[in-house]
């Protein structure tokens, strides 16, 4: 049953993160997104990582998607100012793309079945646990999260306001 | 005690999800089937509040939509922070509680920072 799921969801993601690139009409490309999102949930669902899949649901396909679309309402969407790709600008975007995947089956293949850390029986994703590891081991990154946060709050302010007068 | 699961107790938060699509699907399906269909020109038009739709809804936006959602999306993860901290609240102790008071103090001078800025405000 789990086999299944899983064969489905990644089917799923990988069919609808391939949509978001082929997709001509960005609104769709965004939309796919959030289905590759949900897709990815399920599989923290799978690995038994409740909390990530939660957050990954609340930020991803809730916060981060609205960030999406905003950047594409920014865009002026209209079909005869689409910009125009050069044919080397395509050719290094492929050599890119590859090396990375080079890179990440590289780094893949050797990684043992046991390591995969998602197997039932594995409860360090659940909130409490997390909750415990977070708060007592990894305090000290925790803390200094909030000043990222807070780096992030004051680069945007600048960025996207006018001072007032 | 330990809290443990495993992947089929989300069966019922998967049927919930069927459910709620199935619903919309259906919905969608029979009204197309059941409704008469009267297409006139003036009917088929976008409906905008009655008022005749003018211009082209792809324009660009102003960047103060955009400043809201990432102050949104900043405080969002804030409050997901806050989940593992709540249901840990009795084990963790004094300790949990200072370093979620050091975390909301610095996030708060952020907050502040904001409002003096007049970043929500819409001018």
């Amino acid at each position: 049953m789990v086999q299944y799921t899983f064969y489905f969801l990644s089917f799923l993601a990988i069919l609808s993160a391939l949509m978001v690139v082929v997709s001509k009409n960005p609104v769709h490309s965004v939309l796919y997104l959030i289905i590759t999102f949900f897709a990815i949930a399920g599989h923290y669902v799978l690995m038994n990582a409740q909390f990530l899949a939660a957050v990954h649901i609340i930020v991803y396909a809730g916060a981060i998607m609205v960030l999406f679309l905003y950047v594409i309402m920014m865009l002026n969407l209209n079909a005869d100012v689409e910009p125009h790709k050069s044919k080397w600008l395509k050719f290094a975007a492929t050599i890119t793309g590859g090396l990375l995947m080079i890179v990440l089956i590289g780094a893949l293949r050797n990684v043992s079945e046991n390591a995969a850390a998602g197997l039932p029986g594995n409860d360090i994703g659940l909130v409490k646990n997390l909750g415990r590891v977070l708060f007592n081991d990894y305090a000290l990154p925790f803390e200094v999260s909030s000043i990222l946060f807070l780096s992030a709050m004051v680069g945007a302010v600048m960025l996207g306001k006018k001072e007032i007068k | 005690m330990n809290p443990s699961s495993i992947p089929s107790d989300y069966l019922p938060i998967f049927i919930q999800f069927l459910v709620a699509a199935g619903f919309v699907v259906a919905v969608m399906v029979a009204t197309h089937w059941l409704g008469p269909k009267r297409k006139s020109k003036l009917k088929l038009e976008t409906f905008e509040c009655g008022i005749e739709p003018q211009g082209n809804a792809r324009i660009p936006f102003s960047i103060k939509y955009f400043l809201v959602a990432i102050l949104f999306v900043l405080f969002d993860v804030e409050v997901i922070f806050m989940y593992p901290w709540a249901v840990n609240f009795k084990v963790l102790g004094e300790s949990g509680l200072i370093e979620m008071l050091i975390f909301m103090a610095l996030l708060l001078t952020g907050f502040f920072y904001i409002i003096k800025k007049g970043a929500l405000k819409w001018e």
